[in-house]
């Protein structure tokens, strides 16, 4: 896979026809319309890996022992994961920017 | 080789040769053979395609979307209410410059159901960015698609190749079914600028505020306007490679003609004969058939009838509350010319009626009769 990288244009001449990203998505961070946070409480999770499955996104990420992570660069804050949760082990939080 | 064929396997023989890879259908009267034919070739080795059936025309064009992203050339078809559920990803189609080629036979939308040709399903998609090319034989259906392949996949839009139900798509007509070779020549493979590739990754056609989706609408205008030249020089070299060819337009007797009708799809033929017997009598009268739809051919129409004193305008279509689409796009070309004739605007055949050579003369003699242009007259509305 090549280096992410964002590419910028002058104008109408140097763009491409189509509509391609103006870099990967790697640079190109979609959370920003997060409003409000999903915060996992790690002495309440025992690692089911549900809100992984569920995740549309996917916005959460599996360590090696099977523990969950947020990835915030790209989770859009619609709960789906603390819906699921059995263990409510995770809440939404105000967004502070 | 000479081959008595439907117009639907005119379509079928056009995607074959132009060596499709990708096909995406779902059937719909009057289109069915189009892709029964081409499920079959794949099936029996004849044309080495992915044909892949879907559970509607959405997907249809979504699916041709997918593979033409990646480099895929892509063949789909339909008609009517099909071309409707279509019209969403056809936008989605000219928007990712995704050069597919899309046969629609022309059929009346329901309600009431109807399976019998007019034109309001594909004008319904004039402002996608689309280009549209209505055929008048079977034989142009067939040298459309390999040379929509060629200008689409040069300027990276799509193209719909149109045909009347029934008149063209179930009628059957000697077609010169050219080598594979000569096509292989006239239409090298596809090998777009961008694709879709795992080794550079990149999103296509994702969330682009107006900073640059403006920009992006004029690259789409700026192509359509190369289009018209594209279309003339592909039509150059087809003529040289398979001797015959087609322009934006065709004049027929326009030269010294007092009165020109204008025409599109099948009733060209007819008129034709209308113009003949006309001429005969001692009158005046041309035909300008309009080709290609999309690109409007601005310059051509205002040259081939600038010199007239009437012009009558036949449109297999309407709009509601305004006119035949035809019409207005033809008032519209010439409003800005200095040569201005007047336009009688008619509407005929809807929903597959019969259009006969007596019906155009009809509307010769009320041109004729009549000092200035009515907006809109159905022509053998039944009365009373």
């Amino acid at each position: 896979m090549s280096e992410a990288k964002k590419i910028d244009w002058k104008g109408v001449d140097d763009m491409p026809e189509m509509a391609v990203s103006l870099s990967s998505m790697r640079v190109n961070k979609t959370a920003s319309w997060r409003n409000l946070k999903p915060i996992i409480d790690y002495d309440k999770c025992k690692p089911c890996g549900i809100c992984w499955k569920f995740c549309p996104e996917p916005a959460i990420l599996l360590k090696e022992d099977g523990s969950p992570v947020i990835d915030y660069d790209y989770c859009k804050g619609c709960g789906i994961c603390v819906e699921e949760c059995p263990r409510k082990a995770i809440t939404m939080h105000r967004e502070e920017r | 080789m000479m081959k008595v064929i439907m117009g639907n396997h005119a379509l079928s023989y056009g995607a074959k040769l132009s060596r499709v890879q990708v096909i995406a259908a779902y059937p719909i009267t009057p289109q069915t053979q189009v892709v029964e034919l081409l499920s079959e070739m794949c099936a029996n080795g004849e044309l080495d395609a992915k044909f892949v059936k879907v559970e509607s025309e959405h997907s249809a064009m979504a699916a041709s979307i997918g593979a033409s992203a990646v480099g895929a050339r892509a063949f789909t078809a339909t008609s009517a209410q099909g071309l409707a559920l279509m019209h969403e990803m056809i936008h989605w189609a000219v928007g990712a410059r995704t050069p597919i080629v899309l046969g629609n036979i022309n059929r009346a939308m329901g309600p009431p159901w109807s399976i019998w040709t007019e034109q309001n399903d594909s004008l319904s998609e004039r402002d996608t960015g689309i280009m549209q090319v209505y055929c008048e034989s079977n034989q142009e259906v067939q040298d459309t698609v390999i040379q929509s392949f060629r200008v689409s996949e040069k300027l990276l839009l799509p193209c719909m190749v149109v045909l009347d139900a029934f008149y063209l798509s179930h009628t059957y007509e000697p077609v010169d079914i050219p080598e594979q070779s000569l096509v292989d020549e006239y239409l090298p493979a596809f090998n777009p600028p961008y694709r879709l590739d795992p080794d550079d990754p990149h999103t296509f056609g994702s969330l682009t505020d107006s900073k640059w989706y403006y920009e992006l609408r004029y690259k789409i205008e700026v192509a359509m306007n190369k289009a018209r030249d594209e279309w003339k020089k592909a039509n150059e070299e087809f003529e040289n490679l398979f001797d015959r060819g087609y322009g934006l337009v065709e004049d027929y007797k326009c030269e010294d003609a007092d009165l020109i009708l204008i025409t599109s799809g099948t009733i060209t033929g007819t008129a034709r004969i209308a113009v003949d017997i006309l001429r005969e009598k001692g009158k005046k009268v041309g035909l300008l058939k309009i080709r290609v739809f999309r690109p409007f051919p601005i310059d051509e129409v205002r040259d081939v009838l600038g010199g007239a004193k009437k012009v009558a305008c036949i449109d297999r279509n309407i709009s509601f509350g305004h006119s035949g689409i035809f019409f207005a796009e033809v008032k519209s070309a010439l409003y800005n010319n200095s040569n201005r004739p007047p336009i009688w605007g008619y509407i005929a055949g809807l929903g597959g009626r019969d259009v006969t050579p007596e019906t155009v003369m009809e509307i010769v003699k009320r041109t004729e009769e009549s000092d200035t242009p009515e907006e809109l007259i159905w022509i053998g509305l039944k009365k009373g």
